[in-house]
């Protein structure tokens, strides 16, 4: 039924709209791939193919899904104390520096104790790099969009210094550090083959997969069910009000702010030990930013945003088997596809609104 | 403060279409049945109040016939023509304008602007802008409207802001003007303004639509006034051939106590001691200007006076809210002033039902439950640790709603569901159910039903005769006088003077004014 004017039932609000952006941003942009040429059916089943037709394609798309639950949980956690923390890239990026020092400097322990302490670190980094933009918002009124971006530029600035002075080694040409040679994260396809005696195809899935399950559960916890994440909603929600129920709006928004960039650093974890084994450049690739249509998308919840995430993975894996199959679809064509679905979906997500609203208030009358 | 209704009453001319005429119209959200099956017929050119208790569907009625929400059944005629509206600017072009319960302007556009916003005309604004000063200018003659055109709206004072919107109506060409609670949040001069404004629409053949809590309000300016209870419209009245006893007896269903029933005070040991509280804004001017009191156990304290005279800022202070410039805040034997801590002051024994509920006493987009705890989520019973434990913050809410008659009684609805009276009574449950030792309670009953301002009342005085402390803060002088102990009277920051509840209304009228002989 629907309520008032633009209220929509649920169903609505959260199934059908989101398909109907999608639709139209995948109708634009089979228009775009008309123009240059080809068969858009074609190609939205060579993409629905290459991303879900196989094992290997449904790996790589939980791999790029493992990327975008993190950075989305960090863009939401943010907005839901009222914050746009557009930093989730650098924060991801600084936090590799987290886990790369532990995996190398500590490979002498077993990895039980390396690996956890591997995780927290790229937590406490990627926290850190949020919670200097948090702190000056809070303190400084320095608005934290403006921060978070500049501490992109500041974060990656720092990696490339990092990585070329201290941890490239001797020699080596390519700006990276030496391979973690001791504790990692270990991929499907080895845990396949060590424990089960399978041999699956090669992707970069690995166990991290399971932290970012852990992560949303997490995220909804601490968001519904604990004081602090009713205090970070309710700063999002109504500051004035939150004074007044003697919450400190400085505090919320700095640990907002951490917790933001800690779930940023999540990332890190994926990359850095589950993939990698090593440091590189610029490893975070764009994730950071994919998390910020992630979370719209999502409307900030986690299971909206796992959802969200896996559709961004399809996008991308499938992407990129199109631009393979079809020459004339370069990689840029694909950063147009996804750009038109977070233009749809995030941007415009409330462009058709008034519409279904008219039809929902026709269909009652 | 009585109105005073100085101008003429001309005899109403009702012509013989009715303006508008409503038919059978019903509207369900859910379980909730918000409008059964209500008729209504509004005479041209007349004043038609409407009343009934909070959540009786009044707002939503008015929704309906201003094209926000669309009714389930039901038929509406304009001028005796049937209509459809589905949209506000179906409304708008049918010449019904809506004054709503919170204001729809845009803040940093002056005055000109918001009047011409939604009726530009064309792409350049310049010529739109020029024809709508002309207007205002007539306006603003013809009804007593003056505002300046320049100001910018968010900086004047809420009951200009309320004649801005009265002015974008008529600009776009209202007949019909549909005015929800509007002197909710006016002062007694300032409503007065408004009633002499609608008077004269009324006399130049407009009709007005008036929806309000204020039964003297009904006597005073409307011809007609219809009762809604329940969803359902009870009567339709002449107003001259009513009483105030007869309307509340048919909005509530029963009798209702219009006049408070209370003993004696017996005053126990100081409670809460101010000595000496200044607060200066950041310009540097003292809005609590060296204010000292006291209130002790068992006692009701009002502090009366126009408001923005300092009273919410002193509220503010007490709760913690904000922190004294100089000066002491003792309550219960420490000085509470200086930690300037919400929470600490709640810690302490101290509840605050806040002025602003829309803003501070509750977040509209959290749900029932959730607004039911603010303030006092880290509370220990409501989860031990860092733990929130829904089903204790649900279990809480559906028996506080119990309590306090709260509908509808569903701790899942959105807060912003509620209907006004609705709200302030949730605020209430969750204040005094943690049995304070001093409670604070700025305008306990604004944009509240009488039922539920009997029942508030009763409350507030039982909490007192309990032996606890109540501080109110209202601009209703008469509720003042009603419930207080004693009474202090406020104006520009300062404490003009303490009476005792028998005093002389006139007297204290002349305090709130400033004017004072025993005024330091
Ligand atoms: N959008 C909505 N969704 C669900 N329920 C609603 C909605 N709007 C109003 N209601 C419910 O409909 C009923 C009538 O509400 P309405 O606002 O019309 O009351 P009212 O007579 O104006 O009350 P008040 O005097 O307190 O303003 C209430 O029970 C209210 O909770
Ligand atoms: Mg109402």
């Amino acid at each position: 039924m629907a309520n008032a004017r633009g209220e929509l039932p649920t169903w609505v609000d959260i199934g059908l709209i989101p398909l109907l952006n999608l639709f139209i941003a995948l109708l634009v942009a089979g228009l775009v791939v008309l123009i240059i040429g080809e068969n858009p059916l074609e190609a939205m089943w060579i993409m629905l193919k290459g991303a879900v037709g196989s094992i290997k394609g449904w790996g790589y798309v939980l791999y790029y899904a493992t990327n975008f639950i993190f950075t989305g949980l960090a863009v939401s956690v943010a907005f839901h104390a009222g914050l746009f923390n557009i930093g989730g890239e650098g924060q991801a990026y600084f936090a590799g520096l987290g886990a790369a020092i532990v995996g190398l400097s500590l490979e002498f322990l077993p990895w039980p104790i390396v690996i956890p302490l591997a995780i927290l670190a790229s937590i406490l980094f990627g926290a850190f790099w949020a919670w200097i933009p948090g702190y000056l918002q809070a303190k400084r009124g320095s608005h934290i969009v403006i921060t978070t971006i500049m501490f992109n530029f500041i974060g990656a600035s720092l990696m490339v210094y990092l990585i070329n002075n201290w941890f490239r080694p001797v020699g080596k040409m390519a700006v990276e550090s030496r391979e973690i040679t001791g504790a990692y994260i270990l991929s499907f396809r080895e845990i396949g083959l060590q424990f089960f005696g399978v041999r699956l195809p090669s992707t970069p899935l690995n166990l991290t997969v399971f932290l970012a399950v852990i992560a949303v559960v997490f995220v909804w916890y601490l968001l519904w069910r604990t004081k602090l994440g009713y205090e970070i909603r309710a700063v999002g929600a109504n500051p004035e009000a939150a004074i007044y129920a003697g919450i400190k709006p400085d505090r919320i928004i700095i640990i907002a702010m951490a917790i933001s960039g800690g779930l940023a650093g999540l990332m890190a974890v994926n990359e850095v030990l589950g993939v990698q084994h090593r440091l590189l450049l610029e490893f975070a690739g764009g994730a950071g930013f994919v998390g910020i249509a992630v979370a719209l998308m999502g409307r900030s919840h986690p299971v909206g945003i796992v959802f969200a995430a896996m559709l961004f993975g399809l996008l991308y894996q499938g992407g990129a088997e199109l631009s393979f199959a079809k020459p004339l679809i370069s990689r840029d064509m694909i950063v147009v596809i996804q750009g038109l679905v977070i233009l749809f979906m995030g941007a415009l997500e409330y462009a058709f609104r008034p519409t279904l609203a008219a039809i929902f208030a026709n269909v009652e009358d | 403060m009585a109105l005073s209704l100085s101008w003429e009453r001309a005899e109403p001319k009702f012509t013989m279409t009715p303006a508008i005429e409503l038919i059978g119209i019903d509207k369900r959200f859910g379980a909730v049945h918000a409008n059964k099956d209500v008729s209504m017929t509004i005479a041209q050119g007349s004043i038609h109040g409407i009343i009934g208790e909070n959540g009786a569907g009044k707002s939503t009625l008015m929704s309906i016939l201003f094209g926000f929400y669309a009714a389930d059944k039901g038929e509406i005629k304009v001028k005796g023509q049937p209509a459809k509206i589905k949209s506000s600017f179906d409304a708008i072009n049918l010449g019904i304008g809506m004054v709503h319960q919170h204001f729809m302007l845009v803040d940093p556009f002056t005055v000109l602007e918001n009047v011409v916003l939604g009726a530009e005309g064309g792409r350049l604004i310049g010529p739109a802008l020029a024809k709508a000063r002309a207007e205002l200018t007539r306006l603003a003659r013809d009804y007593e409207l003056d505002v300046d055109p320049d100001a910018i709206v968010g900086e004047l004072p809420v009951g200009l802001q309320q004649r801005v919107e009265i002015l974008k109506a008529l600009f776009k060409g209202a007949e019909t003007l549909i005015l929800d609670e509007p002197t909710g949040v006016l002062t007694p001069d300032e409503a007065d303004h408004l009633f002499r404004i609608l008077g004269q629409l009324r006399d130049q053949g407009k009709t007005v639509i008036l929806i309000t809590h204020k039964l003297r309000e009904i006597m005073a300016i409307t011809d007609h006034v219809s009762v809604m209870r329940r969803g359902e419209l009870v009567a339709t009245k002449q107003t001259s051939q009513t009483s105030v006893e007869e309307l509340a007896e048919l909005m509530v269903g029963r009798r209702v106590l219009l006049r408070v029933e209370k003993g004696k005070a017996k005053p126990g040991a100081v409670v809460l001691e101010v000595k000496n509280l200044t607060w200066r804004d950041s310009k540097g001017t003292a809005r609590v200007d060296n204010v000292s009191f006291t209130v002790r156990a068992g006692e009701i304290v009002g502090i009366a006076g126009v408001s923005g005279n300092g009273q919410s800022e002193l509220l503010e202070l007490i709760s913690g809210i904000s922190k004294p410039t100089s000066g002491q805040i003792i309550f219960e034997g420490k000085d509470i002033g200086i930690l300037g801590d919400p929470r600490h002051v709640r810690q302490e024994g101290l509840a605050h039902v806040p002025e602003d509920r829309q803003h501070r006493g509750l977040i509209s987009s959290f749900d029932a439950s959730e607004s039911g705890i603010l303030g006092w989520h880290y509370d220990e019973s409501l989860g031990h640790g860092f733990r929130l434990d829904r089903e204790a913050v649900v279990n809480r809410c559906q028996s506080e709603m119990r309590e306090f008659d709260v509908r509808p009684g569903d701790p899942l609805l959105k807060s912003a569901k509620f209907s006004g009276g609705n709200q302030q009574k949730i605020i209430l449950a969750r204040e005094l159910k943690r049995n304070p030792d001093l409670l604070i309670v700025g305008q306990p009953t604004r944009g509240v039903d009488i039922g539920a301002i009997e029942f508030i009342h009763k409350r507030l005085i039982e909490l007192r005769d309990q032996g606890k402390a109540v501080l109110l803060v209202s601009v209703e002088l008469d509720e003042i006088r009603s419930l207080s102990d004693r009474i202090l009277v406020m104006f520009a920051g300062r404490i003009m003077g303490e009476r005792d509840a028998s005093s002389d209304e006139r007297e204290i009228g002349l305090l709130m004014a400033g004017v004072s002989k025993d005024a330091a």
